[in-house]
């Protein structure tokens, strides 16, 4: 089976000098859903603009379906949909004439275009806007409008650059199952986010950014499962004055009705629950601490700035 | 391109979205020409133009028409390209194009058809304009003031393209339409035949690249010019062969459009 995208040993130095990418390589199945992270400056937006064609690389290789962007650059380029970070659509134009223009960029005359667009702004829940100029649509819908352009010519390969950033929750949840789907149906999604939580909850598996290198590609549970101490948030059914000591199991006081331990891999969290019953402490309810994947996240970055 | 559909649709849905945008803010593209020239024609052609007497055995507002109509063409295809190709880059529309499999020629082609479309319809208008102060006027050499007209707004086309191509701000879009096109223009026999000018002055007139546009445009409209036709043709083809090259080299390139 073909990579979705492979990349090998990708270099970008821009003019001026700045490294932005020290030969990258990493592939993405077919049908995956990938996150690519790493903090600001990393090197995503860079990796995403060479793969896209809107940065020039300075070397290395890039494929797309085992097609190479720079031999065989229009087939390469039908198979791939970029939404990129920043808005980049004529702001006065209709929102239905961006996508049908878009759709006539990949050679879609408009006649075929028309109802594979309606298709996709009635799933994004922006037909009812389609007679308004872009520049009226709020943030959240001009991300779908992003996403709309991006999905017309039904690539193979979709790649979201902070697609959710600055969307409400609500918006944020329904793109999700937005993404989820069209995974489902076969489009293999690669999306960089600052929520972590966002690749924790859609990818399967991650690959981790800093400096121009990547630090960590794996699957998403082997990098969770590599986590030597999880965090436990206990929900209690009376108040406490101050957190209990409990040997092995480092505990905080978050409030008087909330508990959070650290449970290291190598003990169980039956023996917590055995030693807070001792304690005569009654758990409510109890959850996962979130965002394991930012402790992660931080550690890797941290270490490879040492 | 007959073979490739996708090349066809991808150049007419660029021409289509260029055309669209001109007419789109048809007050700020298509008015301004008409007024102005009804300003020429009734300050210079009625009021004046009567005490001038005539210029090169034609009345003054027959003489003047072809220069005001190639002054609007020149300006009109210019500004298009150079302001929406500028606006694209400005507003990152133009990773929309980038992104898709549209060859860089089909890119240039789609912009400069805009231009063409834009300096025609204004060239027209303005010779619309033109038959309200001189009924009588007509056209002695229509092929060749329709070639003329189309090649003029080719090549400055292709000239607001690589302006937009270098452009960092809205000021680098104004700076060559205000200081170098503008003079060339207004001293390149829109409003006299340069013979009236001292033998220094036209000597140094037929540097001007202008006057070459300006008069073999009037010889096709009037049958009189101060210029050789065929060599006006060949630099005309020249300049649009090397602004082509000059454009799709930068393309290739992605200079000032891709990092």
């Amino acid at each position: 089976m073909a990579f979705a995208l492979e990349i090998t040993d990708l270099k970008k130095t821009y003019p001026g000098g700045v490294e932005a990418l020290k030969g990258i390589s990493l592939s993405v199945n077919e049908g995956d859903f990938y996150a690519l992270l790493g903090p600001n400056g990393a090197g995503k937006s860079s990796t995403i603009g060479i793969i896209g064609s809107l940065v020039t690389k300075s070397s290395g290789s890039v494929k797309i379906f085992d097609v190479d962007t720079e031999k065989d650059s229009p087939l390469a380029k039908t198979m791939l949909g970029v939404v990129s970070q920043e808005i980049n659509f004529s702001q006065f134009e209709k929102v239905i004439d961006i996508v049908v223009t878009q759709a006539g960029f990949y050679g879609i005359s408009k006649k075929e275009a028309l109802p594979r667009v309606e298709n996709i702004l009635k799933r994004l829940s922006l037909w009812d806007k389609r007679d308004q100029q872009a520049r009226t649509l709020s943030g959240g819908y001009k991300r779908r409008l992003m996403i709309a352009k991006a999905l017309v010519h039904e690539p193979k390969l979709l790649i979201l650059d902070e697609p959710t950033a600055g969307v409400d929750i609500e918006l944020r949840r329904e793109m999700w199952s937005f993404l989820k789907e069209i995974n489902k149906n076969g489009t293999t999604i690669i999306l960089t986010t600052h929520y972590l939580e966002e690749a924790e909850q859609l990818c399967r598996n991650i690959g981790i950014i800093d400096h121009g290198k990547i630090v960590a590609n794996t699957s998403m549970k082997d990098l969770l499962g590599s986590l030597n101490v999880q965090g436990f948030v206990f929900d209690l059914q009376s108040p406490l004055e101050e957190a209990p000591v409990i040997d092995g199991f480092p505990i905080k006081l978050e409030d008087s009705l909330t508990l959070i331990a650290a449970v290291s891999k190598d003990r169980s969290i039956n023996a917590l629950f055995d030693e807070l019953s001792k304690l005569g402490i009654k758990v409510k309810s109890m959850r996962n601490e979130a965002n394991r994947l930012e402790e992660l996240f931080i550690e890797m970055v941290n270490s490879n700035e040492k | 391109m007959k073979n490739n559909p996708s090349i066809r649709i991808g150049l007419w849905t660029l021409a289509v979205k260029e055309i669209r945008r001109f007419l789109r803010i048809w007050v700020q593209t298509l008015v301004p020409p008409a007024v102005t020239m009804s300003l020429y024609f009734v300050i210079f052609g009625s009021l004046i133009g009567p005490r001038i007497g005539s210029m090169e055995g034609l009345d003054y507002i027959q003489f003047m028409i072809p220069g005001l109509i190639m002054m609007s063409v020149i300006t009109n295809s210019y500004n298009n390209v150079v302001s929406s190709f500028y606006s694209v880059k400005f507003q990152k529309s133009i990773e929309e194009l980038l992104i898709s499999p549209m060859p860089n020629w089909t890119i240039l082609l789609g912009f400069v058809i805009g231009g063409v479309c834009r300096g025609v319809l204004i060239g027209f208008i303005v010779f619309i304009v033109s038959l309200l102060f001189y009924p009588e006027f007509t056209v002695v050499n229509p092929l060749l003031t329709i070639t003329v007209l189309l090649l003029t707004s080719i090549l400055f086309s292709l000239m607001g393209f690589l302006n937009a191509v270098f452009a960092d701000s809205f000021d680098d879009i104004s700076i060559i339409p205000t200081f170098v096109l503008t003079p060339l223009i207004y001293l390149g026999g829109v409003f006299y035949s340069i013979k009236i000018l001292p033998e220094f002055w036209q000597i140094v007139s037929k540097a001007n690249p202008m006057l070459y546009v300006v008069s073999t445009f009037r010889e096709g409209m009037l049958g009189v010019s101060d210029v050789s036709i065929s060599f006006s043709l060949g630099m005309i083809l020249g300049f649009i062969g090397l602004l082509t090259g000059a454009s799709l080299y930068l393309l290739n390139k992605g200079s000032g459009i891709r990092q």
